[in-house]
């Protein structure tokens, strides 16, 4: 009796798995199957189904003809976008915009994290920590709105001061000069506290002793944080900049759509905008997304590099 | 000992930790003062710190304003179900994924999987596909085409994976199926990976903006994110600033209230969620 209903048992042992027939595999994993199935369908639909819908960017699609009966037209709508005008404006933008985000925004997190570590009193830096994390969880949308609100030129908060140490006022927003200061220093303010959970994670890590012994030597605080901190995390900094360096073409929609108008489009307009304002607003499907495909088919290139340098360096991968 | 002397060195370290908090806070505490305050003050640009005047008008003619009203309604409505829906699916999904010896195509659905986290169709394609499913200005628009990330499936599969198989192989023994095995012995001893990744899905409902915006064009159907930049970043006058002639609410305290009650949700559970997030981050960290 008691054999049986074990026998029955859908027994997790990789070995006995290659000598059961295919039917009597896919018995004793076709409740597993029936969870992963609506997890699946989901990836087809939502991230499989727009993979394919990519050709319409060989195409002149058009919505009435559908995928199918939409006329090919190679390679046009890649030769139109390097042939706009503005290509190199949108790719530099693109590009700059990462760049300095990078440069500006990866030491920001590392700094805090050290200074974090060195306070003892634990309640603290517990508080410092619940507060500053607590932008990450601010919407885009929400940040835009401060931002558009502290920089507007009548009311805003930053112009009162400006006005007040009797300067003239700034059109902030409008100007796209100050473009990429915004967009970074918001970054920033958003995301360093976050930002620094995986450098204090790995400062916890580092072997008390070795802070005792350099003591011993007569090592200061600035001393140890430049011969014992960096050091022991440089790992997790090396790993986390090469990372960064694979998205350095992927400029998110969301924030600089929100933040730019149309007379500061010289250094906000990016790839994923301008995407937007062909595709969804102007209609050119086919046009949009062969841009878009542009976009990420060189943000692929630079995972690929980039995660290849990882691996040579510290034998971390994404895969 | 040297940590009990005050040297410059705590002093500039207090310092530094003071000034973080202060340009973390002193936006919010700006905000809420202008929003508060008596609009006489709010003119004279006397505001800095505290309120001047307590006085509520800003937050009654926000409540008034029934785009605001309908919008918070639509967004709990989305938070609440886009979050059962994206965590039923992900539990289930990743708990099938972690019984890696015994699933059927576990190669082929993993890579299936990790594909989507590197390359996608962009956007145009997937608005298609949102309409050519019929989603568009629906509800599901915004509840499903974002409800699975490959991200929460690995995280949720590694946490499952990491179960006590004893646990698991008992309830075998009782009789059970996988899914009763999921549902009876593993999912109530994950409360807390359950309540990090459901915080984590239901903020990113309420903050989700581009989904909306893309999929939604009935203004009555959509989020508070979206009527918040067009009233907010975009401009857009409110209808009743026009009809509350009994005291002139000053535009800006009124657009420093509509924020502040978008954010209110967050900054409320922020604390006691705290822990939970910091959970999630730890969570994430581990590779899947």
């Amino acid at each position: 009796m008691i054999n049986s209903k074990l026998n029955s048992i859908p027994v997790p042992s990789p070995r006995a798995g290659n000598k059961k027939s295919f039917l009597q595999r896919l018995n004793d994993s076709k409740y597993l199957l029936i969870m992963v199935m609506p997890m699946m369908i989901f990836f087809i639909l939502f991230n499989y189904l727009p993979m394919y819908g990519i050709s319409i960017s060989f195409q002149q699609f058009s919505p009435f003809k559908g995928f199918a009966d939409s006329p090919w037209v190679g390679l046009k709508h890649f030769r139109t976008f390097f042939e706009y005008q503005h290509a190199f404006r949108l790719i530099r933008n693109t590009f700059l915009l990462s760049f300095y985000s990078l440069i500006w925004g990866f030491p920001a997190p590392i700094i805090f994290a050290l200074i974090l570590n060195e306070v003892r009193n634990e309640r603290a830096k517990k508080f410092v920590q619940t507060v500053t994390y607590m932008p990450h969880f601010i919407s885009t949308v929400v940040i835009v709105s401060m931002i558009t609100m502290f920089l507007s030129p009548s009311t805003g908060l930053l112009n009162k001061l400006i006005a007040s140490l009797g300067y003239s006022k700034i059109n902030f927003m409008q100007s796209a000069e100050w473009f990429r200061t915004i967009y970074i220093s918001s970054g920033i303010w958003s995301g360093v506290g976050w930002g620094s959970i995986v450098y204090l994670a790995a400062l916890s890590n580092i072997d008390p002793t070795l802070y005792a012994s350099a003591m011993i030597d007569g090592a200061n605080k600035l001393q140890r944080i430049i011969h014992i901190s960096i050091p022991c995390i440089a790992p997790t900094i090396i790993t986390l900049f090469i990372l960064r360096t694979g998205n350095l073409m992927s400029v998110g929609f969301e924030k600089a759509f929100l933040l730019q108008g149309a007379t500061t489009y010289e250094t906000s307009d990016v790839i994923q905008t301008f995407v937007y304002r062909q595709g969804i607003r102007q209609g050119n499907m086919s046009y949009g997304t062969a841009i878009g495909l542009f976009n990420s088919a060189i943000n692929l290139c630079f995972l690929v590099t980039s995660n290849f340098i990882s691996k040579r360096v510290n034998e971390t991968s994404l895969w | 000992m040297e940590s009990k002397r005050i040297t410059i060195w705590t002093v500039l370290k207090g310092l530094f930790l003071a000034f973080m908090v202060i340009i973390t806070i002193y936006p919010f505490v700006y905000m809420i003062a202008v929003s508060l305050s008596d609009q006489l003050s709010v003119m004279r640009n006397e505001i800095i710190l505290l309120p001047k005047g307590i006085n509520l008008e800003a937050y009654k003619a926000v409540f008034r304003e029934k785009r605001i009203f309908k919008a918070y309604e639509n967004t709990i409505y989305y938070v609440v179900l886009g979050t059962a829906i994206s965590m039923l699916v992900t539990t289930l999904g990743a708990y099938g994924l972690s019984k890696k010896d015994r699933l059927m195509f576990y190669k082929f659905f993993n890579i299936a999987i990790v594909i989507t986290m590197f390359f996608g169709g962009g956007m145009i394609p997937k608005y298609l596909v949102v309409k050519g499913l019929g989603l568009l200005d629906k509800i599901w628009a915004v509840v499903l085409p974002s409800a699975i990330s490959a991200w929460n499936v690995i995280v949720m599969r590694t946490f499952f994976t990491g179960f006590p198989e004893e646990v698991e192989q008992s309830g075998y023994i009782d009789g059970l199926n996988d899914l009763g095995v999921l549902y009876y012995l593993v999912l109530p001893n994950s409360g807390a990976i359950l309540a990090t990744m459901s915080l984590f899905n239901a903020v990113g409902h309420w903050n989700s903006f581009m989904e909306p915006f893309l999929y939604l064009t009935d203004t009555s159907k959509q989020p508070l994110q979206v009527i918040l930049r067009s009233i907010v970043i975009q401009g857009s006058s409110l209808d009743n600033q026009v009809v509350s002639t009994d005291s002139v609410v000053v535009e800006e305290a009124l657009k420093y209230a509509t924020i502040i009650v978008s954010v209110i949700p967050i900054m409320s559970i922020y604390p006691f969620a705290q822990k939970y997030f910091m959970k999630g981050v730890m969570v994430g960290s581990l590779k899947g």
